[in-house]
């Protein structure tokens, strides 16, 4: 039998994080974020077998600078789309005041390191967040318009369509035909 | 930045003149590959040598092995799993578009007749495909028409 999951990474990257930090016995803070403060140096070893156990959950310890400040950006970016009531403030202050930078060097930043400027990330972002709705058959595409601040259920359609080349419904038939031909094999 | 991969599976030597000169002009780094059938790009993926590569892009009419095989073979591979996959196709029958992704297509791409556009159409999907490995998005529900 098939079953659709939903997930929230952020809480599963913290939760994992925990765990394998702990395992190791070094004392932490998590201030958000992906953020990590170690409370006592340590030692190579333990580093590179921290460094190695989050690897095998897809968890990289970011060396260089610019790519730990990508990483911030892009974690308050989820924590900013996961909570409904976050909408009602503007993402550019929330990420400016989470990170404690200016918007205009981490927009900038952000866009040399990934290839894509802030804003396409969060359209991108939101259209798996809907795609994951739409997957786990609660939602009607109005209600996830809605819950996903779009103005209007076209907008949200026009978003998805020239995001995926797709419609929503094309989307959802392909993804049940796929899932119903892998059962079959 | 890391060096984006790239493989092109096509047997049409123009064609493959044509996607490097677009590919080319981009102002991405990245590293192409070219094979001329399903046949050699499964012995380059398979082969421990080759560096993993972030997108491959498959003709569907090739001789000895066609796309439609080589993408099922990918899917069937424990090892290549998780690589993404691009149909690059003259077709643009909505059969043949959903036939793709039932086979495990990330992206059907209808080949564009102009560089302008077959510029934009790359860019679009190297750089969506780029956020899916590094953004921690479900990769199964990576689908793109362009």
């Amino acid at each position: 039998m098939k079953q659709v999951l939903g997930y929230q990474t952020h809480t599963l990257v913290r939760k994992v994080i925990e765990k394998e930090i702990e395992k190791l016995g070094i004392e932490y803070s998590y201030s958000g974020t992906g953020h990590i403060e170690l409370m006592n140096d340590i030692n190579s070893e333990d580093y590179n077998k921290l460094k190695l156990n989050l690897l095998e959950y897809g968890i990289y310890i970011q060396s260089n600078h610019q790519q730990q400040m990508v990483q911030r950006i892009k974690d308050a970016i989820d924590e900013f789309l996961s909570f409904e009531e976050n909408y009602n403030y503007n993402l550019s202050t929330y990420i400016s005041e989470k990170l404690e930078l200016n918007y205009t060097y981490a927009s900038n930043l952000f866009s040399e390191n990934t290839l894509i400027t802030i804003q396409s990330h969060i359209i991108l972002k939101k259209i798996e967040r809907a795609k994951i709705m739409m997957l786990s058959g609660k939602y009607s595409l109005t209600e996830i318009a809605y819950k996903l601040n779009y103005s209007s259920p076209a907008h949200f359609s026009g978003q998805f369509k020239k995001v995926t080349g797709l419609t929503a419904s094309q989307f959802e038939k392909i993804i049940s035909k796929r899932n119903f031909s892998d059962s079959e094999n | 930045m890391k060096k984006i991969r790239i493989v092109l599976a096509e047997d049409d030597e123009d064609d493959r003149l044509f996607f490097k000169e677009a590919i080319n002009q981009l102002d991405l780094n990245t590293e192409i590959k070219f094979v001329a059938d399903g046949d050699e790009l499964l012995k380059y993926l398979n082969d421990p040598e080759s560096h993993f590569p972030d997108l491959v892009f498959l003709d569907l009419n090739m001789p000895r092995k066609g796309g439609i095989q080589s993408l099922s073979e990918i899917r069937a591979s424990q090892k290549l799993t998780g690589l993404s996959v691009a149909i690059y196709s003259t077709s643009s029958s909505d059969e043949d578009i959903e036939n793709c992704f039932i086979g495990g297509a990330n992206v059907y791409i209808k080949k564009p007749n102009n560089i302008e556009s077959l510029k934009s159409v790359l860019f679009k999907v190297i750089t969506t495909n780029h956020q899916y490995i590094n953004s921690t998005m479900n990769k199964d529900n990576f689908l793109m028409v362009v």
